[in-house]
C-alpha cells in the first residue's frame, strides 16, 4: 500500500469530500491563499475558489461563530483553528451554541460542523501553543470529540466528521505532521466511535490517545523484550467512547494503563480508569495506571518540557508496575 | 519635551539594540539553540522606541508574539531576555516562558503574548486599576494589524472610551499578519477609523518616524493622565523580515523588503540622519553607539549561554501564589 504522511492524508480527505458535496467549505486563517499554516487546506483555495474556501482574519469566535450558523442552515463547514489553545477564543461559540443547538431546540436543529485544530506540546511552544485541552470538549454534551494518530486513521476520521451531522471537535497533533503510513488510493471511511486495536497482547492492554498511542507502541516492543505481551488500544474518538473495545481487551489482560497527555487531574485517563472498574473489576489482577501531563501549564525549557509529558519510560515503568514485575 | 544629547544618543542605542537583539535571536534560532518559535521586531523599532520613550518606569505596556522590541524599549534587560530565548533559570520567565512569554512585571511589562489580542484586555486592565488606585499611571497596549480584528478590542475599546481610561492602544500597521497581507482582511479603508466605532480619538502616524511616534504618543499619553481618555494611535510601518524567523517569505516578491531595508525608509538609519543634521550627532558619535549596542548584546548572550539550565523540581514551581 503507497504510504502518505498524516499531512497528506487530512489533505487528501478535505479534497474528496469538498468534490464529493458542494456544502463542504472552509474557513481559518491563513487556509486559503497559503494552503494553511500546516499545509492541511493546500490547494483546495485554486480548487474551489474563494466562497468555499475563506481566509479569514485572525477572529476566532467571529469565523468559528459564521462555521456555526452555516451549518445550521445547510453548509458543512470545517473551520480550521491553528491551535486548540485558540478555541478558547471561540469557547461560547462552540460550547453554547454549536453543542446545544439539536438538543436545545427539541431536535430541530442540526449542525453539521466539524472543527479541525491542532494540540500537544513538544516542540517548545510554551504555555499558550502547546496544551490538550480535548477534555474540555469531551466533557460538553453535544459534541463529538476525535483524535486519531495514524495518517490511515487521521483521512478516514475527517471523511466521516464531515459527513455527520454533529458539531465534531478533530484534533490532529503537531508532533504527528510529518509521520507516514499506509494508506489505501481507493476512498474508505472510519466510523466514528470505534476504537482500533493497534497491537494485540495478552498480558496489558494500554489504552493510549493521539500521539501517546505511537509512545505505547513503542513501550510495547520495549516490553515485549521484557517478556510482556501488550495490547495497545487507541480510541480514536474520545467521544462517543468505544468502552466495549477496552473492556474486551481488560477481560483478556486483567490489567490497565491509560495514557493520555493532557494534565492528569480530571483528565482522560480517570474517566476510563472509572468505568473499566465499575465494568470489569472482576477481571482486574492490578490498580489500573494513569500516565498523564503534569498539572502544570506546559513549559518553554525543554528538560521541563519532557519532564511535564507521559514520555515511553513512564509507559513501560506504569506496564510494568501492574504486572508487578521490576523496572 | 526637549530631549538632550544623552537621551537622543539612548534612543539611538535603543533601536539598535533591539535591532542586534533579534538578529543573535534569528541567528540563535537558525542553530537550533531556541525552541518553539521566534518573531523578530526587525523594521518596526521606531514604533516601540518612540513610544516608550514619553513613558515612565511605572507606566505600563501589554506586547505581542513579537514582543523583544517592547521590551527592550521600556527597559528590558537584554542578559535575562537571551538567557529566557535559551529557556535558562535566568531568564526573566525562568526559562518556562521562551521569546513569546517575556514579561518584566518591574518596569511595567505586562507580558508579550502568545494570543493574538491576547495583551488588549489586561492593557485596558492595568489602565482601570490605576484610575481605581488613584495614580496617574498610564498603559500602551501595542498589537498588531491583524490583532485589530479580534473582537476583544471592540469590547475593550469601547469600555475604555466610556470610562476615560489612560490607555493608548497602538497598532503597529506593519501591513501583514502570518503568511498574508493584513489589508485585505479590513473593510474599512483606514486602521483608524476603527475609533471612531470605540468612541475615541484615532490619528496615524509615520511608525518609522521616531520622533513623529513620540510627539503623537506623547499627545496621546498627556491626554490619558491628564483624565481625558484613550486614544487610538496606528504606526504604520512594515515587517521586515517573516513571519517567524524560518519563514521562506513565498507570499511576498523581495523587492518589497528591500525598499523597507533602504537607508530612506529604515527607521534606524532615518533617526541616525536626523541625529547628524539637526541635532549636531557626528557619524563616529553613532557609530560609537551602535559598537555599543553590539557589546551589550554580545555579552547578553554569553551570560545566556553560561547560565544554568532550569531544576527538574521547578516544573512544580509557580503553579500558584
Ligand atoms: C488567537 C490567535 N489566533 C491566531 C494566532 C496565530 N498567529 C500568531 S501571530 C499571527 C499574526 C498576527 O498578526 P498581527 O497582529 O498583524 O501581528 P504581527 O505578526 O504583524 O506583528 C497569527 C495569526 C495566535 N497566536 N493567536
Ligand atoms: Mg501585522
Amino acid at each position: 500500500m503507497r504510504e502518505l504522511s498524516y499531512r497528506d492524508a487530512l489533505n487528501e480527505a478535505l479534497h474528496e469530500e469538498m468534490a464529493r458535496d458542494p456544502c463542504v467549505c472552509i474557513l481559518g486563517e491563513d487556509v486559503g491563499r497559503y494552503g494553511g499554516v500546516l499545509q492541511i487546506t493546500r490547494g483546495l483555495y485554486e480548487k474551489y475558489g474563494e466562497k468555499r474556501v475563506r481566509d479569514t482574519p485572525i477572529s476566532e469566535a467571529g469565523f468559528v461563530g459564521i462555521a456555526v450558523g452555516a451549518a445550521m442552515t445547510g453548509l458543512r463547514p470545517v473551520a480550521e483553528i491553528m491551535y486548540i489553545d485558540f478555541s478558547t477564543l471561540a469557547m461560547d461559540q462552540i460550547v453554547n451554541q454549536a453543542a446545544k443547538a439539536r438538543y436545545m431546540f427539541g431536535g430541530k436543529a442540526r449542525v453539521p460542523l466539524v472543527i479541525r485544530t491542532q494540540g500537544g506540546g513538544g516542540r517548545g511552544n510554551a504555555a499558550q501553543h502547546s496544551q490538550s485541552l480535548e477534555m474540555w470538549y469531551v466533557h460538553t454534551p453535544g459534541l463529538i470529540v476525535i483524535q486519531p494518530s495514524t495518517p490511515y486513521d487521521a483521512k478516514g476520521l475527517l471523511k466521516s466528521a464531515i459527513r455527520n451531522d454533529n458539531p465534531v471537535i478533530f484534533i490532529e497533533h503537531k508532533l504527528l505532521y510529518n509521520t507516514t503510513g499506509p494508506v489505501p488510493e481507493e476512498p474508505y471511511l472510519i466510523p466514528i466511535g470505534v476504537a482500533d486495536v493497534k497491537r494485540e497482547g495478552s498480558d496489558v492492554t494500554i489504552v493510549a490517545t493521539s500521539r501517546m498511542a505511537l509512545l505505547a507502541l513503542e513501550a510495547a516492543e520495549q516490553l515485549a523484550a521484557k517478556g510482556i505481551q501488550a495490547e495497545v488500544i487507541d480510541p480514536r474518538t474520545l467521544k462517543p467512547l468505544d468502552l466495549s473495545c477496552i473492556i474486551q481487551s481488560v477481560q483478556k489482560t486483567g490489567r490497565l494503563v491509560v495514557v493520555n497527555e493532557a494534565p492528569l487531574t480530571g483528565g482522560f485517563t480517570a474517566e476510563v480508569t472509572a468505568r473499566v472498574q465499575r465494568q470489569a473489576f472482576d477481571w482486574l489482577d492490578a490498580p489500573i495506571m494513569q500516565v498523564a501531563g503534569a498539572d502544570v501549564p506546559l513549559p518553554y525549557n525543554g528538560r521541563l518540557e519532557m519532564a511535564a509529558i507521559p514520555q515511553v519510560r513512564d509507559i513501560v515503568d506504569a506496564a510494568l508496575s501492574v504486572c508487578y514485575r521490576e523496572a | 519635551m526637549e530631549l538632550s544629547h544623552q537621551q537622543l544618543a539612548d534612543l539611538y542605542y535603543r533601536l539598535w539594540l533591539i535591532r542586534l537583539f533579534d538578529a543573535a535571536a534569528r541567528r540563535l534560532f537558525m542553530e537550533n539553540k531556541l525552541r518553539g518559535t521566534t518573531h523578530t521586531y526587525t523594521g518596526q523599532e521606531a514604533v516601540a522606541v518612540g513610544a516608550c520613550s514619553v513613558l515612565r518606569p511605572d507606566d505600563y505596556i501589554t506586547s505581542t508574539h513579537r514582543g523583544h522590541g517592547h521590551v527592550l524599549a521600556k527597559g528590558g534587560d537584554p542578559r535575562r531576555m537571551m538567557a529566557e530565548l535559551l529557556g535558562k533559570a535566568t531568564g526573566y520567565c525562568k526559562g518556562k516562558g521562551g521569546s513569546m512569554h517575556i514579561a518584566d512585571l518591574d518596569i511595567g511589562v505586562l507580558g508579550a503574548n502568545g494570543i493574538v489580542g491576547g495583551g488588549i484586555g489586561i492593557a485596558t486592565g492595568a489602565a482601570y486599576s490605576a484610575t481605581v488606585r488613584g495614580t496617574d499611571q498610564v498603559a500602551i497596549c501595542f498589537f498588531g494589524d491583524g490583532a485589530s480584528n479580534q473582537g476583544i478590542l471592540m469590547e475593550a475599546g469601547n469600555m475604555a472610551a466610556l470610562w476615560r481610561l489612560p490607555i493608548i492602544y497602538l497598532c503597529e500597521e506593519n501591513q501583514y499578519a502570518e503568511f498574508s497581507p493584513s489589508r485585505p482582511f479590513m473593510a474599512v479603508e483606514k486602521l483608524e477609523q476603527k475609533a471612531a466605532a470605540f468612541g475615541m480619538p484615532g490619528v496615524t502616524v509615520d511608525g518609522n518616524d521616531l520622533l513623529a511616534v513620540r510627539r503623537v504618543v506623547g499627545e496621546a499619553v498627556a491626554r490619558a493622565r491628564a483624565g481625558d481618555g484613550p486614544t487610538f494611535v496606528v504606526a504604520q510601518t512594515y515587517r521586515v523580515e517573516g513571519h517567524t524567523v524560518g519563514d521562506p517569505l513565498t507570499y511576498r516578491p523581495p523587492e518589497e523588503a528591500e525598499q523597507w531595508r533602504s537607508p530612506e525608509r529604515d527607521p534606524i538609519q532615518r533617526f541616525g540622519r536626523k541625529l547628524v543634521d539637526d541635532f549636531g550627532f557626528t557619524s563616529a558619535e553613532l557609530k560609537g553607539l551602535h559598537e555599543q549596542a553590539q557589546q551589550t548584546i554580545d555579552e547578553a548572550i554569553r551570560f545566556a549561554e553560561e547560565s544554568p539550565e532550569p531544576e527538574p523540581a521547578d516544573l512544580w514551581e509557580d503553579v500558584l501564589a
